[in-house]
């Protein structure tokens, strides 16, 4: 009896099949080794097509003003900063994978690691460019900075966007950091495995000559420990700040405490929609990830969406019960206008997006079946970004003077640039596909080895596995 | 250096091991052996490896948690030199010295500073970037960040004797061994 509930709640495998040293390396390193699927010049073309059409607006942006945008009284943000809330909560998935889940010690984050670590890399590029574009003069963006300049003018360090410059271009350095030392070994590897001389030299270089001593690899984890440590607190203060941004005003639903907790969630809710829209594709177009990256993975991280969905959700009732209880007028017309009010279709979006559809993820045979998940992730996507057009367009666009109310429609630009940083998006995902070993094959094997001591044995298949100890850490 | 060599200067004598737990078990009996200057070659980090070498480090774990330090502490330098030093402004009579306001920048600034510096100064330790090492000599030694572990005793070790190295690392059952040319 005892045998058989302990079967059943067995955990599945973080591994498909029987690995080995030698075949993570050579499953990983051939994609990035090898020419790629038809389908792979495809979607970096449509990727790469959107960049083009983003870079055209930024020419189009600079040669004519911002008014190409629909941003303007009432509504100054509008898109600009809509997007650049959504990228920046999409990056913050990468970071919750790969430094939150590392202190945690969940084992389940070394197939997904490197992968969601680029993601957010190439989101806060995305996210970085509407904050500077939206200032008008980009290049005079260095007025952000405290470099001592003609104007003998500092930065307003008391303003919240001035926290967001330098949080958003920490996290943007600190995560590029980490993901590049995370890299090293891996590109060693690759270094060691490559047949053309150009191909070793390249390598050979951005390894800096890694060559896997016993003490640099303590030394490694050391520094790769602690920086995990310092993102985490990291990727929570960026998100907090963001949120400032909204909460330090005295705007109709922007003044609220529960802001940075909500956004937080928020941001790794959409996170995790986002992996989970590259990652099922992904393992279509390479299927020897599905070795590493398995529906206990899928499972996991749709369960992730499902609790930080709550949260979400939590968050929206929040605000409608502080909007009655504040018995302000303007706070309470706030949420009768989010129901009724011109906007009402992107709020009954958002509650239907992010609070109904996501309760499917109940039922685990929701949680297997990629399709279901594939739509879900994409509805999830747009439920967030409808929250952030909630938040900006809705708060802004009826503040406390009715004669100083308006409307916001974008404008063409606002949406070539919008699609195009999708498409650039896009575009540096395959490119990093086809280029870098998409999962982390040092921390891949190293889990193996906790996972199956010894895993060179024979007690690999699926099924035959002894209770899998949650390996991880350090 | 002027010498009488032989044809070859040796770096040191290295033997290629296949399992986790062999490379472990050679480390220990290569540090009971009496060897100081050694050194373990693995593709992932294996735990327990650097116990059995006997080597501790902590200078890593010292440098982020100084660069922090000087970080916050510059970053809340700068914002109070400019806003109550270099350029007072005074807004309705508050408090120029607005300390709250300057944590977050303040938080960030020793993120920053300990992440660039920790992080590159591990390298920086390591000794890295050095493209060229004597151990990639050895043609086995492609196979150091796949599959295999290897681990080299040093020519510069004071008990170091071709031979009997040579001797000691047969008798830890490796699957090779390989003179390292200089």
């Amino acid at each position: 009896m005892q045998e058989a509930i302990k079967t059943r709640l067995q955990e599945p495998p973080l591994f498909e099949g029987q690995q080995t040293d030698a075949r993570i390396t050579e499953q990983i390193a051939s994609i990035a080794e090898h020419p790629h699927p038809r389908a792979w010049f495809l979607w970096f073309g449509i990727g790469a097509a959107g960049a083009l059409m983003m870079v055209t607006t930024i020419v189009a942006l600079l040669a004519i003003g911002i008014g190409i945008w629909g941003v303007n009284q009432p509504v100054g943000w509008g898109f600009d900063i809509i997007n650049f809330v959504w990228w920046i909560g999409i990056g913050h998935a990468g970071t919750l994978i790969s430094a939150i889940l590392l202190l945690l010690r969940q084992g389940w984050r070394m197939s997904i690691n490197r992968f969601a670590e680029a993601m957010t890399i190439f989101a806060v590029m995305c996210a970085g460019l509407y904050p500077l574009l939206h200032t008008g003069r980009p290049w005079v963006a260095y007025w952000l900075f405290p470099i001592p300049n003609w104007l003998a003018m500092w930065p307003q360090f008391r303003s919240p966007l001035e926290w967001d410059v330098f949080a958003v271009s920490t996290y943007f350095s600190v995560s590029l950091l980490f993901w590049y030392i995370g890299l090293i070994p891996d590109l060693a590897t690759m270094r060691d495995r490559a047949k053309s001389k150009i191909a070793k030299f390249i390598h050979g270089i951005f390894s800096w000559g890694w060559r896997g001593s016993a003490l640099h690899w303590l030394r490694y984890e050391q520094a790769y420990l602690l920086l995990a440590g310092l993102s985490t607190p990291l990727v929570l203060s960026v998100h907090s700040i963001v949120s400032f941004d909204f909460a330090i005003s005295i705007v109709p639903g922007w003044h609220v405490t529960i802001f940075p907790p909500y956004f937080v969630a928020g941001a790794i809710f959409s996170g995790f929609a986002m992996v989970l829209t590259l990652v099922i594709p992904f393992r279509i177009l390479y299927p020897a990830l599905r070795e590493y990256i398995t529906m206990k993975h899928i499972d996991m991280m749709a369960k992730v969406m499902l609790a930080t969905g709550l949260i979400v959700f939590y968050g929206y009732l929040c605000e409608m019960f502080f909007g009655w209880y504040s018995a302000n007028q303007f706070e309470q017309y706030l949420v009768v206008n989010r129901f009724t009010g011109p906007y009402w279709m992107t709020f009954w979006a958002l509650l239907l997006c992010n609070g109904v559809i996501p309760q499917i993820l109940w039922s685990p045979k929701m949680r297997q079946n990629l399709v279901v998940l594939f739509i879900l992730s994409i509805i999830i996507n747009i439920g967030m970004w409808f929250e952030r057009f909630v938040i900006i367009a809705i708060s802004l666009h009826r503040d406390f003077l009715t004669s100083a109310w308006g409307q916001y429609v974008p404008f063409t630009a606002d949406w070539t640039m919008f699609i195009g940083s999708i498409g650039f998006f896009l575009m540096m995902m395959f490119l990093f596909a086809r280029f870098i070993p998409m999962l982390a094959m040092a921390e891949l094997k190293d889990l193996w080895h906790r996972l199956y001591h010894g895993g060179h044995g024979g007690n690999g298949h699926s099924g035959a596995h002894t209770p899998a100890p949650r390996g991880g850490g350090q | 250096m002027a010498h009488v060599e032989t044809a070859l200067k040796l770096h040191g004598i290295i033997a290629e091991f296949a399992t986790t737990d062999e490379i472990i078990e050679a480390a220990k009996r290569t540090r009971e052996a009496g060897y100081k200057k050694f050194d373990c070659y693995t593709p992932f980090p294996v735990h327990g490896l650097t116990d059995a070498m006997g080597v501790e480090d902590y200078k890593v774990p010292w440098t982020f948690f100084f660069a922090g330090l000087f970080g916050a502490i510059a970053l809340f330098g700068l914002q109070v030199y400019t806003s109550v030093i270099d350029y007072p402004l005074n807004i309705g009579g508050r408090d120029l010295l607005s300390w709250p306001y300057f944590i977050p920048i303040t938080f960030e600034g020793m993120v920053l500073f300990a992440a660039f510096t920790g992080g590159l100064g591990m390298l920086a330790y390591n000794g890295l970037p050095r493209p060229y090492h004597p151990v990639f000599n050895v043609p086995q030694f492609e196979r150091a960040s796949t599959d295999r572990f290897f681990l080299c005793i040093e020519a510069n070790d004071p008990n170091f004797e071709p031979s009997r190295v040579y001797e000691f690392l047969k008798s830890l059952n490796p699957i090779s061994i390989s003179e390292v040319p200089e």
